[in-house]
């Protein structure tokens, strides 16, 4: 497969994101981005199942509104990556910061390290159309608030103490699996904890393969480890707020 | 514990007149009447009334009226009937009070307080019958200067993607699930054939409609609810819906009951759980986090078209909007205090905002002030009730205005604010199937356009009136008004003078 080279150095967002469109459009199917340094909305505006491979660090929305391309972050990546992604995949060497894959609504995520603050919020689900979100390390407050459908795996490889709060509050549909364990205070009060069931550990087992396979990782010594799964204890959280 | 809080509403029933055909029986989703075979009488639970005069519109006999009935306690300028029902309903249920529609509580309407000029003997009035009127309106970011060559004359400033609209009216976005798809299907017709623009709200857009994208502003709001590329690129403009003019500040909740399949599959959330609109957009901390997406749906749109900035009209709007116009957005607009809403809690839909007369111009002044007012257009909503109040927002500055309840009463809305309870008699503010059935889209799209096309007419009239023959001649040209009984400060805001001055 004939890859597509880009160097970014020096590129506004605006130039670097059409010359990757236009490349995309002339029938390339591997794009390199190398020297990325901060430019915006990479794959955003792509509606081609193309791979692009970034080099260096890219900027804030990588993947916005994305749907269909893979890209792979060889690096780290900024705040709001995935944002209302509707199909692809984004996989990130390293590790990402706030606001990961908000209202994301179908394709996959998978970050090596930790994610920072307001991440997998708003996650949307319809029939078979189902975002899946994997981190390798760690997550801070906020992690699935409100969310609405999705399945998010949580790994904890970065060896500390989990610091989210508030984690799931006003979720009312979806799951989040957490592997080892969480302290019931660090949860939404809408949520519930639970063990997986079977279907939960052969879905847990397909996607720390895959986050194996990209990260080089041994998925077998990652999954020995229980895992706990957290779910909506309410269809309507709240609806009691209002009189009746 | 007994209290006293009589039925809002009391229905008359004129039994001679009665028939006992039962078609108040089958309308009534609030079950207000009903058959008792035993006597052959048809009765009604007064207390389930609120108002909405279905019963009354479809009595084939007219033996129905349907009045108000207010608690007749000592009256009391402080504790008033809606304070002690208010009281009452809190105490039993410890909830949020929600309601439905615009704030209907006696805030100055300042439309009232301004009127327009009209030409005598010197600036001849022009009459729209014979000369052609211009109301065609450009929305979108106007370039700051225009270079043009030297030697062919060819414009050389790129400009900006714009829209054009036939009338200076818009319809305002009302998501899908807050109003039905017949409703939805009547405005985006209307917008097509008359050449304005429908709104999608902020619950998606059902994709059988997208043949009417060019006459349609997709919503991007809090819930993020409906949107992938598609829907963006379909749309002739893109919104950022910030706030609300019935309820700034606040997100909202879509009930359940409201949540029916087809709705959940077009937001993609679980059928049968509240669609929850959080507070702010969590990706939108900043004005610089709003220039960030909206260039994220710029470049998801590959430039082609305007990306406006809803916000609702607050202390700071003439800042805010500032802000916006230099995050990038191609069209702001400002939600008023009286704007409506499918459910708000009632304390913030009554006490939250400001009115839309003193928003519009302090926005509209503040941007001209900073020299930027031509890189974005202001639409005003929240209660434009009449052709007139749509000349006097654009004198007071705006480029067009939205219209929601006023659309949703050419539909057949009375006002009962009940939007929130998904039984919508009227068959708009329902998804209900057996409801939603009452909308016939296409008499309804024909209501739509008498309306404009009636607005349209005393639009020209007034403007002709007034010795002006285009629109923009009147943007912003505020001594075409004049306030009546306004203190100094009010016309201060306005930037109007006192009648007579």
């Amino acid at each position: 497969m004939s890859r597509f080279v880009i160097n970014a150095r020096g590129v506004n967002y605006r130039d670097l994101n059409a010359r990757v469109k236009a490349a995309a459009e002339a029938g390339n199917e591997a794009i390199v981005l190398r020297n990325v340094h901060g430019q915006r909305y990479i794959g955003t505006s792509l509606r081609k199942p193309v791979k692009v491979d970034v080099y260096g660090t890219p900027g804030n929305d990588l993947g916005a509104f994305m749907d269909g391309p893979t890209v792979e972050v060889h690096g780290n990546a900024q705040d709001g990556l995935g944002n209302t992604m509707n199909s692809g995949e984004i996989v990130v060497h390293g590790s990402a910061g706030d606001i990961l894959a908000m209202a994301m609504r179908g394709g996959r995520v998978f970050v090596e390290g930790d994610v920072g603050y307001r991440c997998a919020i708003h996650l949307k689900e319809y029939g078979a159309k189902v975002p899946v979100i994997v981190i390798g390390g760690g997550a801070q407050d906020f992690f699935g608030e409100y969310m609405a459908g999705g399945r998010v795996v949580l790994l904890g490889l970065n060896g500390e103490k989990l610091g989210a709060n508030f984690i799931g509050t006003g979720m009312h549909g979806g799951v989040i699996f957490i592997r080892g364990r969480v302290d019931p205070d660090q949860l939404g009060k809408e949520v519930g904890l639970a063990e997986p069931d079977e279907s939960d550990r052969a879905f847990l087992a397909e996607v720390v393969q895959a986050y194996g396979r990209h990260f080089r990782r041994d998925a077998g010594r990652v999954l020995e480890d229980g895992f706990v799964k957290l779910y909506p204890r309410f269809l309507r959280p709240y609806g009691r707020l209002y009189a009746q | 514990m007994p209290h006293f809080a009589p039925a809002q509403f009391t229905v008359e029933r004129r039994d001679t007149r009665c028939i006992r055909c039962r078609v108040c029986v089958n309308q009534c989703s609030f079950e207000v009447h009903y058959y008792d075979a035993e006597s052959d009488e048809v009765r009604s639970r007064d207390e389930r009334c609120v108002g909405c005069h279905r019963c009354e519109a479809l009595c084939p006999t007219q033996a129905l009226a349907v009045r108000f009935n207010p608690m007749e306690i000592r009256p009391n300028a402080n504790w008033r009937p809606e304070h002690i029902r208010d009281l009452q309903r809190q105490a039993e249920t410890g909830g949020v009070l929600l309601t439905g529609a615009g704030n209907d509580k006696p805030f100055r309407v300042y439309w009232d307080h301004l009127l327009l000029n009209a030409s005598q003997v010197t600036n001849p009035s022009i009459d729209p019958l014979r000369e052609p009127m211009e109301l065609r309106t450009i929305l979108g970011r106007k370039p700051d200067r225009l270079d043009f060559d030297d030697l062919k004359g060819d414009l050389m400033t790129e400009l900006d993607a714009q829209v054009t609209v036939e009338t200076p009216i818009i319809f305002s976005g009302m998501s899908y699930g807050a109003i039905s798809y017949n409703a939805h299907l009547a405005l985006n017709q209307a917008a097509r054939e008359f050449g304005t623009l429908y709104n999608t709200g902020e619950g998606g857009w059902p994709v059988e409609f997208r043949r009417f994208g060019d006459h349609t502003i997709a919503q991007c709001a809090s819930g993020r609810f409906g949107i992938d590329l598609d829907y963006l690129e379909s749309a002739a403009v893109i919104e950022i819906k910030i706030g609300q003019g019935a309820k700034p500040g606040i997100g909202g909740h879509l009930p359940a009951e409201k949540v029916t399949p087809p709705v959940a599959a077009t937001r993609m959330i679980p059928a049968g759980t509240d669609a929850l609109s959080p507070a702010p957009q969590h990706d939108i901390y900043s004005i610089e986090d709003l220039a960030m997406l909206i260039n994220a749906l710029k470049e998801a749109t590959g430039y082609a078209k305007p990306v406006g900035v809803k916000i609702a009209a607050v202390h700071n709007a003439p800042a805010i909007a500032s802000g916006a116009v230099r995050a990038g957005a191609d069209i702001v607009a400002i939600d008023g205090l009286r704007g409506g809403t499918g459910a708000a809690p009632k304390v913030v839909r009554d006490n939250v905002g400001l009115p839309i007369e003193l928003a519009l111009a302090a926005v509209h002044d503040r941007l001209v002030k900073e020299g930027i007012r031509n890189r974005a257009s202001i639409l005003a909503a929240g209660g434009i009730r009449s052709s007139a109040d749509v000349v006097k927002a654009i004198a007071l500055g705006a480029d067009a205005v939205y219209i929601g309840t006023a659309a949703l009463v050419a539909m057949g809305c009375t006002l009962c604010q009940m939007c929130y309870t998904g039984k919508c008699n009227w068959g708009i503010a329902v998804t209900d199937p057996w409801l939603t059935k009452r909308v016939n889209p296409d008499i309804a799209t024909r209501h739509l356009l008498n309306l404009l096309r009636a607005w349209n007419l005393e639009i020209k009239e007034m403007l002709g009136g007034m010795g002006i023959n285009a629109l923009e001649s009147l943007r912003g040209n505020r001594l075409q008004l004049r306030g009546v009984g306004l203190e100094e400060w009010e016309l201060k805001v306005l930037g109007v003078r006192g009648a007579g001055a």
